[in-house]
Order: C-alpha cells, then sequence, then structure tokens
C-alpha cells in the first residue's frame, strides 16, 4: 500500500447526459454512490421535518394561538417524529455506514452490492410512501390525510374506530417497508464487516467506526423485527378484523407498548453508536493522539448493546407496571450508564495531552461530547421511576430525547459531514461557513433545549396544540422557539456550503486532516473500487505506520 | 408503609441546591403556600405524599446528576484549554497513549457505585408510594377517562360528577388519603397533578390505580399527560381538596336528585326530547346517556368542556349552539337549536345545581 493518491481512471466523464448519468445514479450497486443516495435522500427529509417543526413552534409560541388547528398539530408531531427517526436519522447513519466501512476495511465495496441496492429503495418507497398518505388517505369525510396518532402510535388510538380512513395504514406500511430496507443493510454491514477486511485487519484491528457501525447492526436485527411484527398485527387488526389490539373486543393496549418499545430503545442506541462511532474516529484525528483504550471502547459498546434490549419498559413506568417490575426495569436502566460514562471518559482521555485543532468536524464533536453528558444525566433522572411519574410525557422528556438525537447525534453527524466532506466531493469545505454554521446552530440548539426542560418541570405535557395561560409556560415556550431561528439559519449556512463547497471548493486532496484509516490512502473521491491493490495493516492506525515507520503503532499494541 | 404523619423536614437545606430555578421552587416547597413559584402545576411544589416522595428522590437524584455534571464538565473544559494546539507548536505529533487498565478500572468502579445507591434509593420510593398500607377511613374513587374529558364516581357514596375531582384534605391526625381506581373507556389517557402524585396512565382493559393525600386544602391543576386524540390538549384536571365538613356537605348535595322547576319546562322538554339525553344524564328524570358529562349537578361546577372554558350562561349558549368555537374536534356536536330554544335550554341547565 502506498500513501501516494492512486490514480484511477474515473469511470464517467462529465460530460455526458443528464439521463445517462441518472440511470447510473438509480441503478447503481457502489457503495459510495448508495451511501450518498441516503445522505441526500435524508437531507430532503431534513428539511420537511424541520419545517414540520417550526410550524409546531410557531403554534405553541403563545397560549391559545390558533396558527394552525388541533388536528393539523396533531398530524405535525406525528410526522416530525415519525419522519426524523426513521426518514432522516437511520438515512443518515445507514449512508456514512455504506460510505466508510468498506473504505475503512479494506474492501472494495460491501458484501451484498445488490441488496445494498434493494435495501436502500424500499427504505425510499417507505417515505414516499409515508408521504403518500397527504394526497392518498382520505378514505372518508373528516377522516384525515396524514396520520396523526403519534410516532409511537399507541393502541387503541390507532383502531379503526379512533383512526377512520387510511392515514394510520399508510403510517405502518410506510414502517414497514422502510423497517424491511433496514434489515437488508444490517446484514449487508455486518456480513462486510465479518467477512471482507483487508489482510491484516483482526478484529481487534478494525476502526472504532466499524466496530460501533457492526453493533448497530446487530441491534438494528433484533429491534426492528418486533416493530415488523407488530405493525403487520395492526394491519391485521386494522384490515382483516384482528384483536390483537382491539381493547373493546379483550385485546390488549399495554402489548402494542411492549412491542414498540422493545424496538424504541433499542432504536436509540440504533442512532446514538454511530454518533459514537463518528466521535471515536474524529476526536483522535484532530486531538493527534491514538483513541484511548480501545479494547474497553469496544466491550463498553457490546454492553451498551446487550443491556439495551433489557430496558424498553422505562418508556412506561407510568402505564401501572408491579413495582417489582419498575425496579428491575431502573436497574437496567441506570447500569446501561456505566458503559456509557466509560465512553465519555476515554473519549476525555485522548483528548488529554493532545494537541487540539479547533476545525469544524472537532467543534461539533466537543459539543456533542458535552450535550451528550447533559442528555445521558437527564437519561438518569428519567430512569429513576418516580421521578419518572413525574417527568414523563411532559415536555422534560421532549428536551430530553432532543438533546439525545440533536445534541448528540445530529452534533456527531455535522461533524462526520464536513470530516469526510472532503473524501467524498474531493473539494474542501468553506471553514468560516463550517464554523458560523456550528456557533448558529449551537446558540440555536441551546436557546431551544435548554429551555424546554422547564415548562416540563411545571407541567406542561408533550403533544399538546395549546396550553392555558397562567401556567408559568408562556416565556419558555417563546424562548425555545427563537431558538429555532437560530437553528434554521445556521442549517441554511450548511446547505449553502454544502453546495458552494462542492462547485467551488478547493481540491482536498487524498489526506488532508493527516489522518490514520485507510479512506484516507485513496483518491478522494475514491474510485469506483477504492483501492488499486487491497492494502494490509498491521495495526488500528495503518497510516500513522507508514507516516512514522520509526514508532509503528504495532509495536504497542 | 405508613401514610406521613409529619411533612418531611425540608430537604433542600440538607442538599446544595443547583440552580436558580430549582432553587426558587424548593424554597417554594418549603414555605408550602397555597400559590406556589413559578406554576400551580410545579412538580417541585408537592403538597401530598406521593408527590413530596417523589420530590424528595428527586433532589437526591439532581444532587448525584448535578456532582457528576461539574467534575466532568470541569474535565472537559480544562482539556480543551489546556490541550488546545498552541500558536508556537513545534509541530510534533504528542505523546501517543494507548490506555490504561487501573484507570479504566477506576471510572467502571466509581459509576457502578453510584448507580447502586442511586437504585436502592429509587427502589424504596417505588415501594413508599406503590405498595402503600391504607388506612381505615380512605376515599374511594372511580376515574373513567373519556375522549375528552373526565368521569368521577365514588362507588361507595352514590355520587357520579365530571372534570372536577373532590376529595377530603388529609391532615396528620386523621388521615382520610384518596385512592383513584383509573379506567378508560376509549383511548388511553393519563392522571397528572403535579402538585398532588405523579402520573399514571388510564388504559382501557387494563385498570390501575393511585392515591393521593392532600395536606392543604385549595383547586389543584393538572391535564391529561397522554395523547388520547384531536382535543388531548384540552382535557384538563382540576382537583378541589376541602376541608372534611366542606367535603361532607359537598357530597350531600350532589346525592340529591336535579332540582325541579316547572319554570324551565320548556327547556327540561328539549333537554329530554333532542338528542342530549343519548349522552348526558340528568338523575331522576329520564336522561340517562353516559357518553358524556353526568349534567346532574352542573351548576355546582366551575367550569364546562373538561376546564377549557368558566361555567357561565355565555359559555353554556356557545356550547351548545358551536362546541369547536371553544374545543375544536370535541366530540359534543352542535345542537342545531334555534335561538329560542337555545335560551329555553340554557334556562334549564342553569337551574341543575
Amino acid at each position: 500500500m502506498s500513501t501516494d493518491a492512486i490514480a484511477w481512471p474515473r469511470s464517467e466523464s462529465p460530460s455526458r447526459p443528464f439521463v445517462d448519468q441518472l440511470h447510473e445514479w438509480v441503478t447503481t450497486v457502489d457503495h459510495k454512490r448508495l451511501g450518498i443516495l441516503y445522505i441526500v435522500y435524508a437531507l430532503i427529509f431534513l428539511v420537511i421535518g424541520g419545517v414540520e417543526a417550526l410550524v409546531m413552534r410557531m403554534q405553541l409560541i403563545r397560549p391559545h394561538n390558533d396558527f394552525v388547528s388541533p388536528q393539523v398539530f396533531n398530524r405535525m408531531f406525528t410526522m416530525h417524529g415519525t419522519t426524523i427517526i426513521f426518514f432522516v436519522v437511520m438515512p443518515l447513519v445507514f449512508g456514512f455506514a455504506n460510505y466508510l466501512v468498506p473504505l475503512m476495511i479494506g474492501a472494495r465495496d460491501m458484501a451484498f452490492p445488490r441488496l445494498n441496492a434493494f435495501s436502500f429503495w424500499l427504505t425510499a418507497f417507505g417515505g414516499v410512501l409515508l408521504y403518500f398518505s397527504l394526497v392518498g388517505a382520505n378514505g372518508l369525510y373528516g377522516a384525515g390525510n396524514a396520520p396523526d396518532v403519534g410516532w409511537f402510535a399507541y393502541a387503541p388510538l390507532t383502531s379503526l374506530a379512533f383512526s377512520p380512513g387510511h392515514s394510520t395504514d399508510f403510517w405502518t406500511l410506510g414502517l414497514l417497508v422502510s423497517g424491511f430496507g433496514s434489515i437488508g443493510t444490517a446484514i449487508n454491514i455486518l456480513t462486510t464487516i465479518l467477512c471482507m477486511r483487508c489482510p491484516g485487519m483482526t478484529l481487534g484491528k478494525i476502526p472504532l467506526l466499524a466496530w460501533l457501525n457492526l453493533v448497530m447492526s446487530g441491534l438494528v436485527i433484533l429491534a426492528v423485527s418486533p416493530l415488523t411484527a407488530a405493525q403487520l398485527m395492526l394491519l391485521v387488526d386494522r384490515n382483516l378484523g384482528g384483536h390483537f389490539f382491539d381493547t373493546q373486543a379483550g385485546g390488549s393496549a399495554v402489548i402494542w407498548m411492549h412491542f414498540f418499545w422493545i424496538f424504541g430503545h433499542p432504536e436509540v442506541y440504533v442512532l446514538v453508536v454511530p454518533a459514537f462511532a463518528f466521535a471515536s474516529e474524529i476526536i483522535p484525528v484532530f486531538s493527534r493522539k491514538a483513541i484511548f483504550g480501545y479494547p474497553v471502547m469496544v466491550a463498553a459498546t457490546l454492553a451498551i448493546g446487550f443491556l439495551s434490549m433489557s430496558v424498553w419498559a422505562h418508556h412506561m413506568f407510568t402505564v401501572g407496571m408491579s413495582s417489582n417490575a419498575n425496579s428491575f426495569f431502573v436497574l437496567s436502566t441506570m447500569a446501561i450508564a456505566v458503559p456509557t460514562g466509560i465512553k465519555i471518559f476515554n473519549w476525555l482521555a485522548t483528548m488529554w495531552g493532545g494537541k487540539i485543532e479547533f476545525r469544524t468536524p472537532m467543534l461539533f464533536c466537543i459539543a456533542f461530547l458535552f450535550q451528550f453528558l447533559i442528555a445521558g444525566l437527564t437519561g438518569i433522572m428519567l430512569g429513576t421511576a418516580p421521578f419518572n411519574w413525574q417527568l414523563s410525557a411532559s415536555y422534560f422528556v421532549v428536551a430530553h430525547f432532543h438533546y439525545v438525537i440533536v445534541g448528540a447525534i445530529l452534533f456527531a453527524i455535522f461533524g462526520a459531514f464536513y470530516y469526510w466532506f472532503p473524501k467524498m466531493s474531493g473539494k474542501m469545505y468553506n471553514e468560516t461557513l463550517g464554523k458560523l454554521h456550528f456557533w448558529l446552530f449551537l446558540i440555536g440548539f441551546h436557546l431551544t433545549f435548554d429551555f424546554m426542560h422547564v415548562p416540563g418541570l411545571l407541567g406542561m405535557p408533550r403533544r399538546i396544540y395549546t396550553y392555558e395561560p397562567g401556567r408559568g409556560w408562556e416565556m419558555w415556550n417563546l424562548i425555545v422557539t427563537v431558538g429555532v431561528v437560530f437553528q434554521t439559519l445556521g442549517v441554511l449556512v450548511f446547505a449553502y456550503n454544502l453546495l458552494w463547497s462542492y462547485f467551488r471548493g478547493q481540491p482536498a486532496g487524498s489526506d488532508p486532516w493527516d489522518a490514520w484509516t485507510l479512506e484516507w490512502s485513496t483518491n478522494s473521491p475514491p474510485p469506483a473500487y477504492n483501492f488499486a491493490a487491497i492494502p494490509t495493516v498491521k495495526s488500528r492506525r495503518p497510516l500513522w505506520d507508514l507516516k512514522h515507520p520509526d514508532d509503528p503503532d504495532w509495536k504497542y499494541e | 408503609m405508613e401514610l406521613r404523619s409529619k411533612k418531611n423536614p425540608n430537604p433542600t437545606s440538607m442538599l446544595p441546591t443547583l440552580t436558580f430555578l430549582l432553587a426558587s421552587a424548593a424554597a417554594g416547597a418549603a414555605t408550602e403556600t397555597a400559590d406556589p413559584p413559578l406554576s400551580p402545576t410545579n412538580i417541585f411544589a408537592p403538597l401530598s405524599t406521593p408527590a413530596d416522595s417523589i420530590f424528595s428522590l428527586s433532589l437526591f437524584v439532581l444532587a448525584v446528576t448535578a456532582t457528576i455534571f461539574v467534575v466532568v464538565a470541569t474535565l472537559l473544559a480544562y482539556s480543551v484549554v489546556k490541550f488546545r494546539k498552541r500558536k508556537n507548536d513545534d509541530g510534533r505529533e504528542p505523546p501517543q497513549v494507548y490506555g490504561s487498565n487501573q484507570v479504566e478500572l477506576a471510572w467502571t468502579v466509581i459509576p457502578v457505585l453510584i448507580v447502586v445507591a442511586l437504585f436502592m434509593a429509587t427502589a424504596r420510593v417505588i415501594a413508599t408510594v406503590q405498595n402503600p398500607a391504607p388506612p381505615g377511613n380512605v376515599v374511594e374513587v372511580i376515574a373513567i377517562g373519556h375522549q375528552f374529558w373526565w368521569e368521577y364516581r365514588y362507588p361507595g357514596l352514590k355520587v357520579v360528577t365530571a372534570n372536577e375531582l373532590h376529595v377530603p384534605v388529609s391532615d396528620s391526625a386523621h388521615p382520610t388519603p384518596t385512592f383513584i381506581r383509573l379506567l378508560s373507556a376509549d383511548t388511553d389517557h393519563s392522571f397528572w397533578v403535579p402538585r398532588l402524585a405523579g402520573k399514571t396512565d388510564l388504559i382501557p382493559n387494563h385498570p390501575n390505580s393511585m392515591w393521593i393525600d392532600p395536606h392543604e386544602t385549595g383547586l389543584y391543576l393538572g391535564q391529561c399527560a397522554q395523547y388520547c386524540g384531536t382535543q388531548h390538549a384540552k382535557m384538563l384536571l382540576r382537583v378541589y381538596v376541602r376541608s372534611r365538613d366542606e367535603f361532607e356537605r359537598w357530597i350531600e348535595e350532589q346525592r340529591q336528585p336535579a332540582h325541579q322547576s316547572d319554570d324551565v319546562s320548556q327547556g327540561k322538554h328539549i333537554f329530554e326530547t333532542t338528542a342530549c339525553i343519548n349522552c348526558h344524564a340528568v338523575a331522576g328524570t329520564v336522561a340517562n346517556g353516559r357518553f358524556g358529562p353526568d349534567l346532574t349537578h352542573l351548576m355546582s361546577r366551575g367550569t364546562i368542556a373538561a376546564g377549557a372554558a368558566a361555567n357561565n350562561r355565555e359559555n353554556l349558549r356557545l356550547w351548545i349552539r358551536n362546541p369547536d368555537a371553544i374545543k375544536p374536534g370535541s366530540l359534543m356536536p352542535a345542537m342545531q337549536l334555534n335561538d329560542q330554544d337555545v335560551n329555553a335550554l340554557t334556562a334549564y341547565l342553569e337551574t341543575l345545581r
């Protein structure tokens, strides 16, 4: 293997007709192109989901506002949650995994390229199906169009009696279809990491990003399956006269909650473990140090994956479980704080004694660390069942999970965008705009989600389209809405930066960060088959070994 | 467990106050004024044993998490400042450190100990709140969640009412806690009056229970906390805590059949010959519907439409004419009556004291 960029003939010339190029993208089985398709698809839905959030915040800016009707508001929060979880964060996570995993383990593609394409198009179709409800769900007069049952769609609100028309069917089918896509991609990532590593890369030497995506994929297979089963049961209930969740006919509303949350909680880790993966690659490079405690990081991730399967009912502390069951789920929930804490300490130890460069990816990762810390601590509060009886279903819990999904996951994903953009596009992004994006988004994030905790503590439940004056919630809601403006500006700067840099950016070169993993040993963007010659590695940081032949890693690992 | 006979010693004096907000909230709890700071639904201003136990535990949890936050955030800030790349950097890579088993062991064992401590404290409060030993004189209430209002039945006392729950105050000498059995007629709901107790869900086919023992008289607010459909937002909770005597008097009044008056026979006739009686009941008349609130003593309530509007003539007329003006999406239909009939009907309703 050579550190020099490998010249490789480009498979297409820029002058080809648009239809030919489009055809290539639509029929591609290349992991990098599918990765980019996932990412672009997710960014489109990020805009849609963001607009839905904006509508809700406008409605809640003051009490008794009538910006939208309750019906529209209820559709907004249902579509916002469903869109962001299933059609923004999951595709982003899968997109980066698709793009990066083969490159980082020295493979030429995923294990099953055609399954990869099939999975992407299933996911894409699922999102389209969900939004097709806007025009296709008007089964009955007054039945509404978009789903309005909430993103966890508790029974029996989803039954025909309370949710007439077809909006809930579109919700079910959309998630069912994209769920199959997720399982396909998970199997693909799992197989790729287990079977396609380059010579010398034992399981103890694969980059942490690959390890963490391995755990993520295992969780997807375990978690999405029960959701798929539940969706099928719901379809049977709604369309074939079943009674699984039909409480009027002896069905159980609680069993839906169990099915949903045994998916729903591991799902949080499906989303956050890849965020850990980005941080675990970016923090060492910009601290100029090897990751601290690699084996412990792997063990902690496995522990998180394992424990995350046993905590689901902490979403159900208020549904009337026995005190023993509540105590069990308190313990399992708190246990997960231990491996999570270990990860935070290891990232800190990686920075400790380094030479930290505050480039945009690192800024996002430092904010990720800070915000993930807070999200974890409010998670402990929520995991304390009695405290949860006050906090659950309030704005406190809304603030908490947005701290996880925006403050931790989205910040890490933004870091990943800036870090790998030079590799994916071959162009350098604009650092000034990157930092502007960071600061705008940071200010907006904290205005919105710090202050969102407060109305929850003051008794404001989630999912209300309006609220009474005189409850002390007015000022907090106003601040929360103001923060959204800053976040929107930040995202606009981000989008402009991506587009401007793609067309006008400076060439990035193959290794702009002086980094250590294999993706930086090939061209930017990498050629269709990634590596001219499959590399052989001797340590976790093959490029460090090449750059420091006098002091290679493999002497110490 | 015994129901608390003395109020908790104020825990704020034992634990560091954490933020301005918590400090002011806790101070409010300590003075136990009727008007808590910041909000009438402040979870940090408890006035009933379950809410009180939760409050004490939450202060412990907040103290632990705040300590962790200060330690870790300081470490983060310190490393960001101390180990930043300097202007005069020599361009050499810093020393590479790959890990340390001793350090890893330390930051594994310490969190484990913290988790054990938190769990023990939590399990104790779970048992306290969930498995109480009720004293002899308990008021039993059945609360039934409907889209989008609350039905209350006092089975021992033969009282049925809606949307405004009345319970006796429970003082230390003679505890009279109220035990609430929670049922649902349709979708999931959740009963949450933050100053009295944590929330418990009302789930069809899955009866739940909870209890409160308010230490002070007054009106306590809350609202449905589990999304239940279009008007989830205006499914408000009002709990009137009365002195023992006032509560007895209220029960006595509520047990009476509906007030009869010949002056409003026209309105009564309209009520009994239109769709009103399909959903509403008025004790002692032919009206015995159960889909909507019992109206036998309608005028004894301060609000209509589950707390969405004040109970006065103007709002009653509006509610009969066009419920969507007060609560869009509620299941009360617009009654399509002419002005004269609406006036007569409202006059009849106003006699239901």
